[in-house]
């Protein structure tokens, strides 16, 4: 089954988008990320071209997160008032981003600056991880509980001015944090098609110390908002979000999520999060050796 | 006056015709789908250019006759980029503008080029990948630009918007000829130029670029490419909603299961 995708200007197997769609959002149920990190290389591989695979892939993600975002709304995992800082960050980090692609693409770096981006970001979060996930998992093993961490938040947080109280994170800290926070993943999904889910948790638990059971449920909030907005600032500036493509990832994604959500209700957290690392790991591996090693294309064509 | 030019007219316009049909044969070129329309289902295309060689007095002459049949898409302005290896990575080092390159080139010939023309007359009618022109901008080195045509070609050719087709056309009692050109599902909307030339003794004895073929994307393919182009808020705002009601519709049907 081959349909036409008329703006990335090529036909493609309908099977093989949902199927990558599903597969993705079974990732994203499981793990409460919103998987356009693998979504986007996967649409490059595949032949989409890489504009287009960003941009279609944040609408997807906008999909993906959305029945998240009611699951943990319903339990009160959401914080709205630091989701809301996230969001302004986030709006404001997809704009900048918007003009960081344009000038890249001028420069003719745009790719290698994204897969550097995704080598350090993923093999960074992805080493954090498996590290932390595979530190519980032996200690749950050998019966000795691990050491709570001391401190709450980084100490570059606690020194930036001016506190709020966001009371469901349970923190007192400067909204400068939230808002760098946002911004920085808001640039990210505009640069890469990502929502941010596998930065922002880390992030949220280890530099803000947010309280673990409202880290999801406001990481997907913020993602919902900053994917919207990327999808506008896309169709308004590079034009590349392709409907049909995304219509077709968001039916497997969509479906794969609900899947992946009950499927995480049966396994062991801390193997769950040993997985993820696995594959965020593996992505990072893959850029890595197109950085390094050998480049899938020696000459690229940029139409002008 | 109009008519003193129409009569200047009358009287110059016969004469390479006549002076052709004297001794020259004639080329009737034709292909098997003048438009080509890319809607939901469109996988690519398969093009039949055909024709017929009319011969002075209807006889063939004696010696062999060499048909290249020579498809090409629109050009347009390009950036050829060549990724190098600095400090231990490779990114985007060198690059060259080109002014008119073609979106798709296709060339099928009888024999291989080489042997059916001499290295002038194949590059003055730009017969074969090597041969193209792509009209550089700035002062580069021929080597270089040499480099750059051939990393464009070997992409383009994995792709399949360039191909090179050495004895694929047919030709039957030295009268009709045929020659099969895919196109793939990656071809750009334009305007196709089909190009057939009739070669003997390293000759080109007639060329015929006559032929059109118009590709372009109709019904709800072309609706959504005016829409994200021309109406980008819109087109953004219906993605956003439809992928907000997929998600949510998702989870309510889950939740009822």
């Amino acid at each position: 089954m081959d349909i036409y995708l008329p703006i990335a200007g090529l036909s493609v197997n309908i099977v093989v988008i949902i199927l990558l769609g599903g597969a993705v959002g079974m990732l994203s149920g499981m793990f409460g990320v919103g998987g356009g990190f693998l979504t986007t290389p996967l649409l490059i591989f595949y032949g989409i071209p890489p504009t287009v695979a960003a941009a279609s892939a944040s609408t997807q993600v906008t999909g993906a997160s959305v029945s998240g975002v009611f699951a943990h709304m319903r339990r009160g995992g959401v914080d709205f008032h630091m989701g809301a800082v996230l969001v302004v960050g986030g709006l404001l980090g997809t704009l900048f981003g918007a003009v960081l692609f344009e000038l890249l693409e001028t420069w003719g770096q745009a790719d290698t600056v994204i897969n550097i981006l995704y080598t350090l970001l993923l093999g960074g979060i992805g080493g954090l991880m498996a590290k932390d996930a595979w530190q519980s998992v032996s200690a749950k093993r050998s019966g000795k509980p691990v050491a709570a961490s001391k401190r709450r938040h980084h100490p570059l947080v606690a020194s930036l001015p001016g506190r709020w109280r966001f009371y469901r994170s349970g923190l007192y800290i400067s909204p400068l944090a939230p808002l760098i926070l946002g911004f920085l993943t808001g640039i990210l999904t505009m640069l890469l098609g990502v929502g941010g889910g596998f930065i922002m948790v880390p992030a949220m638990l280890y530099i803000l110390g947010m309280s673990a059971n409202v880290v999801v449920g406001t990481s997907l909030f913020q993602i919902l908002f900053v994917t919207m907005s990327s999808t506008m600032v896309h169709s308004l500036t590079t034009r590349a979000v392709d409907i049909v493509l995304a219509i077709f990832l968001l039916i497997g994604s969509v479906t794969g999520a609900q899947i992946g959500a009950r499927l995480a209700q049966r396994m062991r957290p801390d193997y769950l999060r040993l997985l993820l690392a696995a594959i965020v790991l593996i992505v990072a591996l893959r850029m890595a050796l197109g950085l390094g090693w050998q480049p899938d294309e020696i000459y690229t064509v940029q139409f002008l | 006056m109009i008519a003193r030019l129409l009569l200047i007219l009358a009287l110059l316009l016969p004469l390479p015709a006549m002076a052709q049909s004297a001794s020259e044969p004639k080329l009737v070129p034709d292909v098997s789908q003048r438009n080509i329309n890319i809607q939901s289902r469109f996988t690519g295309a398969e093009l039949l250019l055909f024709g017929a060689i009319i011969y002075p007095r209807g006889v063939a002459p004696s010696g062999q006759i060499d048909v290249a049949v020579v498809l090409r898409g629109p050009t347009r302005p390009i950036i050829v980029r060549e990724k190098q290896k600095v400090a231990g990575i490779w990114v985007n080092a060198d690059s060259i503008d080109f002014r008119s390159a073609p979106a798709y080139y296709a060339i099928a010939s009888s024999r291989p080029i080489e042997k059916i023309v001499d290295a002038r007359t194949a590059a003055i009618y730009e017969l074969g990948l090597k041969r193209l022109q792509l009209s550089p901008t700035g002062e580069i080195e021929t080597r270089e630009v040499r480099r750059f045509t051939n990393g464009l070609v070997d992409l383009n050719q994995r792709d399949g918007l360039f191909a090179e087709a050495p004895g694929e056309v047919d030709i039957t009692d030295q009268v009709l000829y045929r020659a099969r050109l895919t196109l793939p599902s990656s071809v750009p909307e334009g305007k196709y130029i089909a190009e057939t030339l009739l070669i003997r003794d390293g000759r080109v004895i007639m060329a015929d670029d006559s032929v059109v073929v118009e590709i372009s994307k109709t019904g709800f393919e072309r609706f959504v490419t005016i829409m994200a182009q021309d109406y980008g808020l819109l087109y953004g705002a219906f993605a956003v909603l439809i992928s907000l009601f997929l998600g949510w519709f998702a989870g309510y049907v889950f939740n009822r299961l």
